[in-house]
């Protein structure tokens, strides 16, 4: 028995408009050009693919299944910009086919640095979901797949999931299968459905490459790479971003007829099936347990944080960052709290990243800067602003002044521990 | 391989950038093993202004080989020619001003002497001896850097019947923008025209030359300059300085950029104040740039230092926050790379060939002030953004090697002389 457990990523950030040391306007964000991403991400992306995802649930009449994890602050935009496209996630929602992943609504590192900031935003994307979807949530996936032995017990917890995604590591899980369910070595109730990354990535990154080996990739090569797993796994986890179909893949690469017959293909093994990830954890014990002491995501080939917290940079803007977020708290003001975690978008700082910036690499595919330095310069200066817009909203209200004044001893300790308080947070016990 | 080269320059006595490049390619052709015969007017002794290595003035006498070279030779015409003329003498006056159209008047460092130089017959001259000495020495190709040795070359070339290559480390238009001297323009097209192969020094240089000179873009490979390796490289004295020190570094004439550093300085004062300025070079534009810091207000800020020589800019580079590079027009800009190699952070122009090449410096375009200023105010603000440059940079500028420069021309002249 191989079941094929699909979960796709939506998710696009809120981009920095190009603000210098002398703006200071609070409009922090390029409207324009996020509408016109997110019409053109919606055209070319989410509304065929989900055209095509429906298509698919009616053709085999409910035996296929995907899942799909999508953030908040995207969904915000698909309301405002290509509110057509947010109708055809609902109409997916409507199949009973379809799960949605619970993950931090503004596509965080909240995990990293700030426990009660985390859990707001897990909270505030599940609302969403249920709001919009009608679903409640079973299943978390943290930002980029991040995760560490702290992450299962903070999740637990909650009392709210059945499992966790992971990247399916070759250095956590040695000679191990991806394909069995696991759970994390501190927890007792918790599962762990691990990314099969060579088949994902065959999909996701190597489908147009002319260069590989396997091109081109056809829906009955890939059923059979998939039914070669039984035996020796319950589901291969094809994990991955949604614009996969249509934006990184063109559609001239075939990659819609690729999904359109890979539902038939996978099923003519009478074996073979499809779930999704609430299915698998319901139907497959864990077969042992996955310590993960070293953070690691799903990015690049180190599977690590270095995509984000690479560089000085890195480390400095997220630091500060969070240190202000007693400052913002303390506001009440609703636009500041909003405009500071639209700046926590994990984006930001993945742009800031100088590795391999060199070499120009799928990075600068979506970095929309000139240079890791650029997009640094822009984040801070935002910062700075939003940091003095705090400072003037709580000295404009008077009666809570001995709370702001105790809102920003808080930031400066913070400020004075950062690394403490950064790694204390994941690695405390 | 042997080649014939013609230039202008060659430490110690260089003014600019040019001299700095001539060596550190012959430098490099010299390890190769390609045999150079450097023929270089008697100019002026002037100063070393980057981190070349200061050699003998003796070996000017002729044939002898320079210390550390193995097969380069010199041979020198006694003129008066000179790349780049000193402030005082107000840059090119014969050929700009439309009064004195063929003498001008310039001293000599040091000398006080004034010579009555015409420069079209200084170039004429030049060629003339350059074709004499052509004649009685044996060679295969002719090398000929920048505009003033262009009738040299050709008529070397023509003498010998050997190839030409022309080496472009400016153009005209880098130098005087639009509005250009003729004749000059005319010189440089017709050694364009006349050589099998054009070297420049970026795509930026190659674009202008494709564009203003038409020369089919077949023709102009594009050669990087490289940086001397600086072992004397030691830590930056960055402890107990009150003021954070911004650097600029070069002619302070139209083709830099100055006015714009100033402008940009002004802005970035108004947002942290205890930075110091500092215009190290000298330039026909000099007087007006102090004249316009003071109408500012902000002439205790900027420092001209006049012109650095070689020990003077290392220290300079080490005393510095960071180095800006505001050119109108840059070929190439080795003096960021040595910045970086100084482990300094560096903003250079977009309208300069290292845009096009190096990733770890941040780019603007010359007439932003107001992104300049916001660039500057980063780099001096934030630590972490100084630090993340001024490493990377450091690694990244050890790209730019001469030797790769060398083995590229190399190159060249191995198919230029299998295709004639």
């Amino acid at each position: 028995m191989a079941s094929v457990c699909f979960y796709f990523q939506v998710h696009q950030p809120y981009r920095l408009r190009h603000y210098t040391v002398f703006d200071s306007d609070y409009n922090y964000f390029d409207d324009k050009k996020n509408a016109e991403i997110c019409r053109k991400v919606a055209k070319k992306c989410y509304l065929p693919t989900n055209l095509l995802m429906l298509e698919l649930i009616k053709k085999y009449k409910g035996r296929f299944k995907i899942a799909y994890s999508i953030t908040g602050i995207l969904l915000e935009q698909l309301e405002k910009y290509a509110p057509e496209a947010l109708k055809t996630f609902k109409d997916l929602a409507a199949t009973g086919n379809v799960e949605f992943l619970n993950e931090t609504y503004y596509h965080s590192l909240s995990f990293l640095y700030s426990r009660d900031e985390f859990i707001e935003q897990i909270m505030a994307h599940r609302r969403t979901i249920q709001r919009l979807f009608g679903q409640t949530p079973r299943i978390f996936r943290n930002t980029e797949l991040i995760y560490n032995n702290h992450l299962p017990r903070v999740i637990e917890e909650l009392g709210m999931f059945d499992a966790i995604l992971m990247e399916g590591a070759d250095h956590i899980l040695g000679y191990r299968s991806p394909n069995f369910v696991y759970k994390p070595s501190h927890s007792s109730s918790l599962k762990l459905l691990l990314k099969n990354y060579r088949l994902s990535d065959d999909i996701a990154f190597r489908f147009s490459n002319r260069g590989w080996s396997q091109w081109p990739l056809t829906a009955d090569k890939f059923a059979q790479w998939v039914n070669a797993v039984n035996g020796c796994g319950y589901s291969v986890n094809l994990f991955m971003d949604y614009e996969t179909f249509g934006e990184h893949q063109w559609e001239d690469t075939g990659i819609f007829d690729f999904l359109r017959h890979l539902p038939g293909e996978i099923l003519k093994h009478p074996d073979n099936n499809f779930k999704t990830p609430s299915e698998v954890v319901d139907s497959y014990d864990a077969v042992g347990t996955v310590d993960v002491p070293r953070t690691l995501s799903w990015a690049d080939i180190e599977r690590d944080l270095s995509a984000w917290l690479g560089n000085a940079m890195q480390e400095n803007s997220l630091s500060e960052l969070y240190a202000l977020e007693n400052k913002v708290k303390s506001t009440g003001d609703a636009e500041i709290i909003s405009d500071w975690r639209k700046l926590q978008t994990s984006d930001h700082f993945y742009y800031m990243c100088t590795k391999w910036f060199a070499d120009g690499d799928v990075h600068k595919y979506f970095n929309p800067y000139d240079s890791p330095y650029e997009s640094y310069i822009n984040f801070m200066n935002i910062l700075d602003n939003l940091d003095g817009r705090c400072t003037r909203a709580l000295s404009a209200k008077e009666p809570v002044v001995s709370g702001a004044i105790q809102g920003i001893k808080r930031t400066r300790q913070i400020r004075n521990n950062k690394y403490n308080t950064n790694f204390c947070f994941s690695e405390r016990s | 391989m042997k080649t014939f080269m013609l230039g202008w320059e060659f430490p110690p006595f260089i003014s600019g950038g040019l001299g700095t490049a001539c060596y550190g390619l012959t430098k490099a052709m010299d390890r190769l093993g390609i045999e150079v015969l450097f023929v270089l007017p008697k100019g002026f002794e002037a100063c070393s202004p980057g981190n070349v290595k200061i050699l003998s003035s003796r070996y000017i006498q002729q044939g002898q080989s320079p210390e550390g070279f193995k097969k380069l030779k010199f041979r020198s015409i006694a003129t008066t020619l000179r790349p780049y003329i000193d402030f005082e003498s107000h840059r090119y006056p014969s050929l700009h001003s439309k009064k004195q159209k063929s003498h001008l008047g310039f001293k000599s460092p040091g000398t006080g002497e004034m010579y009555a130089v015409d420069m079209y017959g200084e170039v004429s001259n030049y060629a003339n001896k350059a074709a004499q000495i052509a004649e009685m020495e044996d060679f295969d190709i002719v090398h000929a850097h920048d505009w003033m040795t262009y009738p040299a070359g050709i008529a070397a070339s023509h003498v010998s019947g050997k190839p030409l290559v022309v080496h472009v480390h400016s153009t005209e238009f880098d130098r005087s923008g639009e509005h250009i001297n003729q004749r000059i323009y005319d010189i440089e097209r017709e050694g364009m025209h006349a050589a099998s192969k054009v070297l420049a020094v970026s795509n930026y240089t190659k674009n202008l030359i494709v564009q203003h000179y038409g020369v089919s873009p077949e023709k102009v490979e594009v050669v990087h300059n490289g940086v001397e390796i600086d072992e004397s490289s030691s830590p930056r004295c960055s402890a107990e300085k009150q003021d954070k020190i911004v650097l600029f570094l070069g002619r302070i004439t139209m083709q830099k950029g100055p006015e714009y550093f100033i402008a940009a300085a002004k802005k970035v004062l108004e947002v942290i104040s205890n930075v110091k300025f500092i215009m190290a070079g000298n330039g026909d534009m000099m007087h007006r740039m102090i004249d316009l810091a003071a109408r500012l207000g902000i002439g205790h800020k900027i420092l001209f230092s006049g012109f650095l020589t070689g020990d003077e800019v290392r220290k300079a580079y080490r005393m510095a926050d960071l180095y800006v590079m505001p050119s109108v027009s840059e070929p190439f800009g080795i003096a960021p790379l040595e910045a970086m190699r100084q482990n300094v952070p560096v903003i250079i122009s977009k309208q300069s060939g290292l845009a096009e090449t190096v990733c770890h410096a941040l780019k603007v375009d010359f007439w932003d002030i107001n992104e300049m200023a916001n660039k500057m105010i980063s780099v001096l603000k934030r630590p972490a953004l100084q630090t993340t440059l001024s490493r990377n940079g450091f690694y990244e500028s050890h790209k730019f090697r001469w030797e790769d420069t060398a083995i590229r021309v190399r190159k060249i002249y191995e198919e230029t002389l299998s295709r004639s």
